[in-house]
């Protein structure tokens, strides 16, 4: 090899080298800057349904069950506290994790699929983790405006005793994540759509929704059926999002827990979904 | 001579027992058109995305642009520009933004993107597309956006997997006029197809691959010359007679070859083969004389034809 020939090779080779840094470093950044671009196409929908979503659920349960509930219950009517107050960090929770639902099931299919976004961002230096990084980078900025706008319309309708209640939005972001997380692990695998998006609402985020202790506390359900509430993060996030916002009492290994199994959830939810997206990718 | 910005050594790939690339060798130098010529289901696209630093071989060595892709994915794949077979443009984002969020991928300024784009979507036709939707565009726009977008990143080496395959003549035309022009750049070109005059068009050398492994290696016109005759004469009995004739015109040229539609007869000078038929009694309902290609270098090779 001639001593030309060398230093092209070497400056080839430092190229690349060169030319993988930002990519390697920055990688899940440029996919959440795609995916919230592409979100921009629908902007408005998310926009109206962010805003309009907890008007519609504050008045149906605020001004009209709440107002029932509490008529013949008295004040501190479940849980010592009014209905309203009872059912807002529920619904807030439920808003985050409808919103991660949407985000991990067709738009995660689809990048293998319909709109195989994601063969093409693994073309250039992107890399099957950071994909899955910056997809659920893009979910949470969907799931924080949402559920800032959500706890504002609660305020306003004064359902939040305590200051601590902002907190509320770090939880049901939490529990938003959990759900999604699992769920991506899911639909990351699905090759041909034979109908599991639908399953998964209708056999898994709509009973999570009404078994969750959502609407009435989960001591009100037959103990077979509070094994639901259990397992469901919803109900985690809603009970620690209560406990935040007005003060629910309840021992502290449970918060504690609440907040360990949704970690764990996301945690276990986040690998697994890098290990499937990575084995698809690398065919 | 500059030292090759690819090579490969005894490829392997395997999905479970079955070998898609069975220890295929080559090398590409900088600046090379280089071609994958082979029937589908040869191994060429399992080849690509093993150059692609996308997939991980089961065996062999494989170097490019210095590095090992099981080791530098993300830095190879910065210096590469890749054409897959099937478009994966995002058909939620309009035609410019396309190439927009390609290069931030390359970790682009957001301004050097959109200066960039522009540029290319002039190279490519397209800028009186840039705010369309990629749904509205036809497939030789598609195709033209999607080797816009592999432009982005000014890349070494660009991967081309099938480029024209689908696409109506003139569309192929426009492409593989853009296509050589990257290639009088400087522009190192790899590219799969199973188009002999795609091949012959824009490769400088090539390989033929069949059941994933290479049967011969050479310029177009090395290839010709080695595999087959400098003409070659078509005739046509009726698929019923093409065979009992064949018997019949035997030792006429160098070579025969009996297809179900015509009999294809190799000989350095095709006219004089059409007078000896004549002379024979013998009178095809239709007959051609043109000069070898690609096709029939794979024909001798494989017993098969291209496109089957």
């Amino acid at each position: 090899m001639s001593t030309e020939s060398r230093i092209d090779a070497f400056s080839v080779r430092d190229r690349a080298l060169a030319g993988g840094i930002k990519p390697r470093k920055y990688g899940s950044w440029y996919v959440a800057e795609h995916r919230i671009r592409g979100m921009r196409a629908y902007l408005q929908t998310l926009v109206v349904t962010s805003i309009g979503n907890p008007f519609v659920y504050l008045f149906a349960l605020g001004v009209g069950l709440a107002a029932l509930v509490d008529k013949n219950l008295g004040p501190g009517a479940v849980n010592g506290v009014g209905y309203l107050a009872f059912v807002a960090p529920a619904l807030l929770a439920t808003a985050a994790v409808t919103v991660a639902a949407e985000e991990s099931t067709y738009p995660i299919m689809m990048g293998f699929k319909w709109n195989p976004i994601f063969f093409g961002m693994n073309a250039a230096p992107i890399t099957g983790n950071q994909i899955v990084n910056g997809m659920f980078i893009a979910v949470i900025a969907r799931i924080v405006p949402t559920c800032v706008v959500y706890y504002l319309v609660i305020l306003l309708f004064g359902a939040v005793p305590s200051p601590l209640g902002a907190f509320d939005i770090l939880v049901a972001t939490l529990t938003g994540l959990a759900v999604g997380l699992v769920i991506s692990s899911y639909t990351s695998r699905i090759e041909e759509d034979k109908g599991q998006m639908a399953m998964i609402m209708r056999f898994g985020i709509t009973p999570m929704f009404l078994f969750s202790g959502t609407f009435f506390p989960l001591a009100q359900l037959p103990i077979y059926l509070q094994g639901i509430g259990w397992i469901s993060p919803l109900w985690h996030g809603t009970e620690l999002g209560r406990v935040l916002s007005y003060g629910a009492v309840e021992p502290f290994w449970l918060t504690v827990l609440h907040v360990l199994y949704l970690l764990a959830l996301c945690i276990y939810g986040w690998k697994a979904t890098q290990r499937i997206v990575t084995r698809r990718l690398n065919k | 001579m500059s030292s090759p910005v690819i090579a490969a050594r005894l490829l392997t790939k395997k999905y479970k027992e079955l070998a898609a690339v069975d220890g295929i060798s080559f090398e590409v130098e900088p600046g090379e058109s280089f071609g994958l010529l082979g029937p589908n289901g040869a191994g060429k696209s399992t080849t690509m995305r093993m150059v692609g630093a996308v997939s991980t071989r089961t065996s062999g060595d494989l170097d490019i642009l210095g590095l090992d892709p099981n080791e530098h994915g993300p830095e190879i794949r910065s210096q590469l520009g890749v054409v897959p077979q099937q478009d994966n443009l995002d058909q939620e984002l309009r035609v410019r933004d396309n190439l927009i969020v390609y290069g931030r991928y390359f970790g682009m300024s957001l301004a050097d993107c959109g200066r960039k784009a522009d540029e290319l979507l002039e190279f490519a036709q397209l800028s009186d597309r840039k705010k369309s939707k990629v749904d509205d565009l036809s497939g030789g726009m598609k195709r033209r956006l999607t080797i816009a977008r592999s432009l982005m990143n000014d890349p070494r080496i660009l991967l081309l997997d099938e480029p024209t395959t689908g696409l109506d003549p003139q569309a192929r035309h426009i492409l593989w006029d853009r296509l050589f022009r990257l290639k009088e750049q400087g522009t190192t070109l790899v590219l799969t197809t199973h188009y002999m005059d795609e091949a012959e068009q824009l490769c400088d050398r090539l390989v033929v691959v069949d059941k994933g492994a290479i049967m011969a290696e050479g310029s177009p016109a090395q290839l010709i010359r080695a595999y087959s005759t400098r003409e070659v004469a078509e005739v046509r009995f009726g698929s019923e007679r093409n065979a009992e004739v064949a018997l019949l015109i035997e030792g006429i040229g160098e070579r025969l070859e009996v297809l179900p539609d015509r009999i294809l007869i190799y000989s350095d000078d095709g006219d004089a083969v059409l007078a000896e038929i004549a002379r024979r009694g013998l009178h095809p309902i239709t007959s051609l004389v043109r000069r070898s290609s690609l096709e029939d270098v794979f024909l001798r090779l494989t017993g098969r034809s291209l496109i089957e």
